[in-house]
């Protein structure tokens, strides 16, 4: 399925662009991440990201929908 | 709107006068200040980012929570975007309630929430010339 994904701070860095759209065979945030991390070396690991989908938090293991925006959101560090 | 990131400085004087309520008697206020240090090393910047529309939508849940929660009238959080130089204001709370009590809980609230849940980043840009993404703990972008 085709997918949008928008990076930010650290994995916008190591990503090089803010955002893409790709065709993708994973079905969960989680198997997404999984390839991407390998493809760009991500340093950060899953259990220090949080995961939303089409603009609101979600689960790692949610069932992914053709059209989906995904965002993958390192350590936050507002305030 | 009660939550938003804003790219230009904030204004503490028009942002308290919206907090006015005939049934307020209290008012209590938080400002984020940029420092010029932090975890031993010499800061000279700070560079912030967000996810906005999820920023603002969690942020407005916080803040809704936090009327939920306390006995307050009026309450609004604005966090800044971009590159802060020492002693600008980052972020800015604002909470006005009928009693203090209530003001100062709803108001350490919002900004302990705000740094836990909001999607923001921030880079700091140290006197060595490094820069690093707060809380990654990685090596520094060039």
């Amino acid at each position: 399925m085709n997918l949008r994904i928008e990076y930010f701070a650290l994995l916008k860095d190591q990503r090089g662009i803010s955002n893409e759209t790709l065709a993708t065979d994973a079905t969960t945030a989680r198997e997404l991440y999984a390839q991407l991390s390998e493809q760009y070396a991500f340093s950060l690991a899953p259990s220090s990201l949080k995961v939303a989908i089409n603009e609101d938090f979600a689960d790692w293991d949610q069932t992914l929908n053709e059209g989906d925006t995904v965002v993958f959101i390192p350590p936050v560090a507002g305030g | 709107m009660s939550f938003s990131i804003s790219e230009t400085s904030i204004d503490p004087q028009t942002l308290r006068a919206d907090r006015f309520h005939d049934a307020s008697g209290a008012y209590v206020s938080f400002e984020g200040w940029v420092r010029n240090h932090n975890e031993g090393q010499s800061v000279e910047a700070l560079e912030y980012s967000a996810y906005q529309s999820l920023a603002e939508k969690e942020g407005r849940r916080i803040v809704a929570e936090a009327i939920e929660r306390f006995d307050i009238e009026s309450a609004a959080c604005v966090h800044r975007v971009g590159t802060l130089a020492i002693a600008d204001i980052a972020v800015w709370v604002g909470v006005s309630a009928p009693h203090r009590a209530a003001a100062f809980d709803a108001c350490r609230y919002i900004i302990d929430e705000t740094k836990t849940r909001v999607p923001i980043w921030k880079r700091e840009h140290y006197g060595s010339g490094k820069t690093e993404w707060a809380n990654c703990h990685n090596e520094a972008s060039p």
